[in-house]
């Protein structure tokens, strides 16, 4: 019931070159210096200093998701914490997880699903989403999980909850839970 | 944000002194601290990061409670196995509030200190006596959809937002707190939060100098948990009610209720006179009546808010119905 690899190899996904991180946060693989200003957000940080644009700014004050990337493989919004409390930290943003001419699963089936309008929230569905199936592996519960001491079992339900942090002013939810499922089922029968 | 200086607390006793300066701030998660930054509603000169500290563990306790240090996140709290299994009212209602990118950050202290949504306290430019003492209060004649029936006062009407605490009322757990000489104090999580009264910017029992430690909850309660919380939807939304309970029925008789109340008051609401209405009697709902009485027997409504003494009332009367229907 209560796992804790996956959540750590996530984490150590394409990390495994950096050694020392002193006085440096990991962006996606590379070691970057922390930003001079304290006030300078995870998210302005990767937009403004970084030029990491595929993140994107909704709110500002964790009311949307669009900002969602993974730290040490759990997914925050960037924009409610300090770049510079993030020393050593391992971040994974949307240009960590493919691009256009490597996407992940995830990416595939959300274009292949039209899980997308206008697309702005979508980096941050599929951030979201890569680090909600490490969870479920792991046996988390969600607010959804009817029995708290059993197995987190995979469904439509589950994920909705799972994703409520994950705004889409589109209203493309129907599709995003659609690829998802897809690529959770694809998961699964790639493991037996 | 206004220009802040960051430093790195290196234990808790340094932490809580560095308190002391009315003008720094701990930051933790900082989930809410920075919203409220970014809005100008809390300009600290600095901020004492003490995400890094030891206290980030979940522990047995030598009586068979258990031990949330004040920097473990909330995330961590919900899956631990022995919440799950002992104390599963906590991992409900802390599952049930914010988001799971939120409760990743979330921590123990955080979460207890986290401030009111009062629309009028986050927009600078509003009168707000906890914010502003002595402006006014807005909210009093204007939108106070999510404000308080319980315990209010001519200053202030704002609520306690959090979940997690609320379970920890039922819970009756302890909240350890470190003074800036390394002594340590405890304080129920029942009496941590305070009435606005004539101070509504007094929120908790926190004093300068002091820091959050941990959390510890009392050996195993046994009985049936239920958080219910109803707001405005089903997800991703602070409560407008809710309740916090650990119950026991035998042979159709209420032996334990533990009722604890979110979204009412300035802190969660516990009154053992609500649940000792219930004890040694059959279940009906009229006795629900009963509790609901004394849960409300001081209850007043705003205008916007006054929905939420019926709803308060149906609410509760909904658990403890679940709670039969399980008990059968
Ligand atoms: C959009 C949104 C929705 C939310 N929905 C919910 C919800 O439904 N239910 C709910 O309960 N919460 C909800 N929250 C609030 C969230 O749970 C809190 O922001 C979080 O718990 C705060 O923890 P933190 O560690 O990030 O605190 P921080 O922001 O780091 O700190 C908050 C305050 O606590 C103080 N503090 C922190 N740690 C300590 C300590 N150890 N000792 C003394 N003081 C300390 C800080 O100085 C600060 O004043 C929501 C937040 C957002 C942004
Ligand atoms: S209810 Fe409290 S927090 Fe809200 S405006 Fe009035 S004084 Fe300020
Ligand atoms: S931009 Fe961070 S949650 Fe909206
Ligand atoms: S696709 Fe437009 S916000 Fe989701």
């Amino acid at each position: 019931m209560f796992k804790g690899t996956i959540i750590a190899k996530e984490a150590a996904k394409g990390f495994e070159e950096i050694q020392d991180m002193a006085g440096t946060i990991g962006i996606n693989g590379t070691a970057h210096s922390l930003p001079a200003d304290p006030r300078t957000s995870l998210l302005d940080f990767l937009r403004h200093d970084l030029g990491l644009t595929g993140t994107k700014k909704g709110c500002d004050h964790g009311q949307c998701g669009a900002c969602t990337v993974i730290v040490n493989g759990m997914r925050i919004n960037s924009c409610l914490t300090l770049a510079a409390m993030h020393e050593g930290d391992r971040v994974t943003t949307i240009e960590g997880i493919g691009g256009p001419d490597a996407p992940s699963d995830l990416q595939h089936a959300f274009m292949a699903h039209d899980a997308l309008q206008c697309g702005y929230c979508t980096p941050g569905q599929i951030c979201s989403a890569q680090a909600m199936l490490a969870e479920i592996a792991e046996g988390w519960p969600s607010d959804a999980t009817a029995d708290l001491t059993s197995e987190a079992t995979f469904s439509d339900e589950e994920i909705r909850e799972r994703m409520s942090g994950n705004l889409c002013r589109c209203g493309a939810y129907a599709n995003i839970v659609a690829a998802i499922r897809d690529v959770a089922r694809g998961r699964a029968d790639a493991t037996v | 944000m206004q220009p802040f200086e960051l430093v790195r607390a290196p234990s808790p006793s340094d932490a809580a002194q560095l308190t002391k300066d009315e003008h720094t701030r701990l930051i933790a998660g900082g989930t809410n601290l920075l919203d409220l930054m970014k809005l100008q509603v809390e300009t600290p000169s600095r901020l004492a990061d003490i995400s890094r500290l030891d206290c980030a563990e979940i522990t047995d306790t030598p009586d068979g409670g258990l031990r949330i240090g004040a920097l473990v996140t909330n995330t961590a709290t919900a899956v631990h196995p022995r919440v799950r299994q002992d104390y599963p009212v906590l991992a409900r209602a802390i599952l049930a509030g914010a988001t799971q990118q939120l409760r990743n950050k979330a921590t123990t202290g955080g979460n207890l200190c986290q401030r009111t949504r009062c629309f009028y306290f986050t927009k600078i430019d509003q009168p707000c006596n906890k914010r502003d003492p002595g402006s006014g209060c807005s909210a009093i004649e204007g939108v106070a959809k999510l404000h308080a029936v319980l315990g209010t006062s001519d200053q202030c009407i704002a609520t306690y937002p959090g979940d997690m605490a609320v379970a920890m009322s039922a819970l009756d757990a302890e909240v350890h707190i470190m003074k800036e000489d390394g002594t340590e104090r405890s304080v129920p999580v029942r009496d941590f939060h305070l009435l606005p009264g004539d101070t509504p910017w007094r929120e908790n029992e926190l004093g300068r100098g002091e820091m959050i430690t941990a959390v510890t909850l009392p050996p195993p309660v046994g009985g049936a948990h239920y958080y219910r919380k109803v707001r405005e939807r089903s997800s991703y939304a602070f409560a407008l009610v809710s309740v916090a309970a650990v119950i026991e029925i035998e042979g159709g008789v209420f032996t334990r209720a533990d009722l604890a109340f979110g979204g009412l008051a300035h802190k969660p609401w516990f009154d053992p006179a609500i649940g000792a209405v219930l004890l040694g009697k059959a279940a009906d709902d009229a006795l629900f009546d009963e509790a609901a009485d004394v849960l409300l027997q001081s209850a007043r409504g705003f205008g916007e808010n006054d929905f939420k003494i019926p709803l308060a009332r149906r609410t509760l009367r909904a658990v403890l119905t679940q709670a039969v229907e399980d008990a059968a």
